[in-house]
């Protein structure tokens, strides 16, 4: 490609359409995945049929999954489960039901690829980047484009490099990390851009903990959020997949609109306080809050290390008398693991409800949402006002360490607090 | 092309939850029923007040959060054309134009706008005039491609006129 140093962005881009191609440029590309879910596919599939083609480009590329409603909690919502699920059957798409999981992790079990173009109608979408694929959400008008034609344009964004010095201390995790970052570039600091995490912090963490920080880029407005192709994401993708990649990262003279150097060592337990995801702050600096209910899932924290994670900090512990603490895992695979590593019987036994693989509450649309003035503490990505189904709730947001220390005392504790040493 | 309309004043990053929020976006896909929802948490009159031909006066990042397409669609059930913002999430700013509505970016809109004030829009000047105060500002060109989708009521008649998208 030339003498010209690229960023991840435009060294996905630039394969894509075969030429090199840098930030500013709009391009028109193949798409290699699509997804849809049950909050946004009905919607394209009306969309496609107002296209009037009769054929889908490629079943094989393209997935459905009910995860933001499911199981069913109305009569009205079933039926649209059930247009999904005939257009599905009709075109031969993948389809994955109630039950398999939050959209974001079946694409990370299943589907997503370094160097894909990945469009799906969920601005989580960017999760995917911490594979090494270009993945970016949309609305449910270029899904259906994107079903008929098999592509969709882009402006090749802009890349903020994240540069994590040194190593993240257990039970300090990616997303105290990611909530510090946010905090610094606020809500819109990212807008059209792609952020890239790099450094010893990214390369030392797992790469369940990288998709925590790609997931939330868009909480900064990002388009995609990246971390670099290494050893660890292929030997993932070997576990995973059973498949061979190669390693993918960006150039060293690419350039880039910002570089931001974040210590890890400096980072502290954070949470975000309502009704905005940057309004960071630490736990030790946020005084006495009580909660009503602690939410452990998402696609941002539904993974095995994360429910893990809360098991080790409950450590045989109860939960607080008076506190509800939900916890989902992200998919039906992950919750066999818990659920065979022991990990679901100590949740359980502790004190938490379990909810069926998917959304959940975070959504804002059943299993777990929020009475008036109630407090939620979630390792959700959102804390925006109504987010949990009511407008008087208030959420705040942290990690699942966080989380778990806090379902035990009843209000936001540092894991610290309970003895628990970074 | 011209707009003119009544401005609804709005601050910054204004987030799809409260445009629409995801509790009614589940069940229907009806955007009528659901506009009966719109801004509910911050502005519980704006469904029932709000009349065609108003026009959005926002501030930064303008539609930030989920990718819900029915957040610019019950806009657009209630009557709203345009909305003009300091800047816009770029999910948001897509599926605006995809509808059929026009997003424009425009500096400085939110100090030069109060509620209530009637905006005169010039799509070929590339201006937004307070007709209150007098005041024009410019808004920042759409892109080309942007500009014929637009131009065409949206993403899904661009694409059957031009079967496929055309750089």
């Amino acid at each position: 490609m030339g003498n010209i140093g690229l960023t991840m962005a435009e060294k996905v881009l630039s394969k894509k359409v075969g030429r090199t191609v840098t930030a500013g440029e709009i391009v028109v590309a193949d798409i290699d995945f699509l997804m849809a879910h049950d909050g946004t596919a009905p919607l394209a599939i009306e969309e496609f049929s107002e296209l009037g083609v009769s054929k889908v480009f490629n079943p094989s590329k393209i997935l459905f999954v009910i995860d933001h409603t499911g199981p069913s909690p109305s009569d009205r919502v079933s039926n649209i489960h059930k247009m999904m699920r005939e257009f599905a059957r009709k075109h031969s798409c993948n389809f994955r039901d109630v039950g398999y999981g939050v959209c974001h992790q079946i694409l990370i079990e299943e589907f997503a690829e370094p160097e894909m173009l990945i469009i799906g109608a969920d601005s989580h979408t960017c999760t995917h980047g911490a594979l090494g694929a270009f993945a970016t959400g949309m609305g449910s008008t270029e899904i259906a484009v994107g079903m008929a034609c098999g592509q969709t344009w882009l402006k090749v964004p802009e890349s903020i490099k994240v540069d994590v010095q040194g190593k993240l201390r257990w039970p300090l995790t990616s997303k105290d990390l990611t909530l510090y970052l946010i905090g610094e570039l606020g809500a819109d600091g990212a807008d059209y851009m792609a952020i890239e995490f790099v450094g010893e912090g990214v390369r030392e963490m797992s790469v369940e903990s990288r998709f925590t920080m790609t997931n939330m880029a868009i909480e900064a407005g990002a388009k995609v959020g990246f971390c670099p192709v290494d050893e660890k994401t292929l030997q993932f993708l070997l576990e995973e997949r059973g498949k061979s990649f190669r390693e993918l990262g960006p150039d060293k003279n690419a350039c880039y609109a910002d570089e931001i150097t974040i210590k890890a060592g400096e980072v502290d337990f954070m949470v975000s306080v309502p009704h905005s995801v940057d309004n960071v702050k630490s736990v030790a600096e946020l005084g006495d809050v009580e909660v009503d209910q602690v939410f452990i899932g998402t696609c941002t924290n539904g993974r095995f290390e994360d429910l893990q994670t809360a098991a080790r900090i409950l450590g045989g512990r109860k939960v607080k008398e008076g506190v509800r603490l939900l916890v989902q895992p992200a998919s039906r695979k992950v919750y066999l693991r818990a659920l065979k590593a022991g990990i679901i019987e100590s949740l359980l036994a502790a004190g938490a409800v379990i909810n069926p693989p998917g959304c959940g509450p975070c959504v804002g649309r059943h299993l777990g949402l929020l009475g008036d003035d109630e407090v939620c503490l979630s390792t959700q990505n959102r804390n925006f006002k109504g987010r949990m189904g009511n407008p008087k709730g208030e959420i705040y947001l942290a990690s699942p360490a966080v989380a778990a220390a806090s379902a035990i005392t009843g209000k936001i504790t540092s894991p610290e607090a309970l003895g628990v040493k970074a | 092309m011209r707009f003119e309309g009544r401005a609804w004043k709005f601050g910054d990053d204004v987030n799809t939850d409260l445009i629409i929020a995801g509790k009614y976006k589940y069940d229907t896909l009806d955007m009528r029923e659901m506009a009966k929802h719109a801004f509910e948490a911050i502005r519980p009159d704006f469904a029932e007040k709000v009349r065609e031909g108003d026009i959005i006066a926002a501030g930064r990042n303008f539609g930030c959060g989920s990718s819900r397409e029915q957040a610019p669609l019950v806009l657009k059930a209630l009557g709203i054309k345009v909305v003009v913002a300091e800047s816009f999430a770029r999910i948001f700013y897509r599926n605006a134009i995809n509808s059929g509505m026009l997003a424009l970016e425009c500096e400085g809109i939110s100090k030069a706008v109060r509620e209530g004030d009637v905006l005169r829009i010039d799509l070929e000047k590339g201006t937004v005039e307070n007709t209150r105060s007098g005041e024009s500002l410019k808004f920042k060109p759409l892109p080309k491609l942007v500009f014929e989708i637009f131009k065409e009521g949206g993403l899904v008649p661009y694409v059957k006129k031009h079967k496929g998208i055309k750089l």
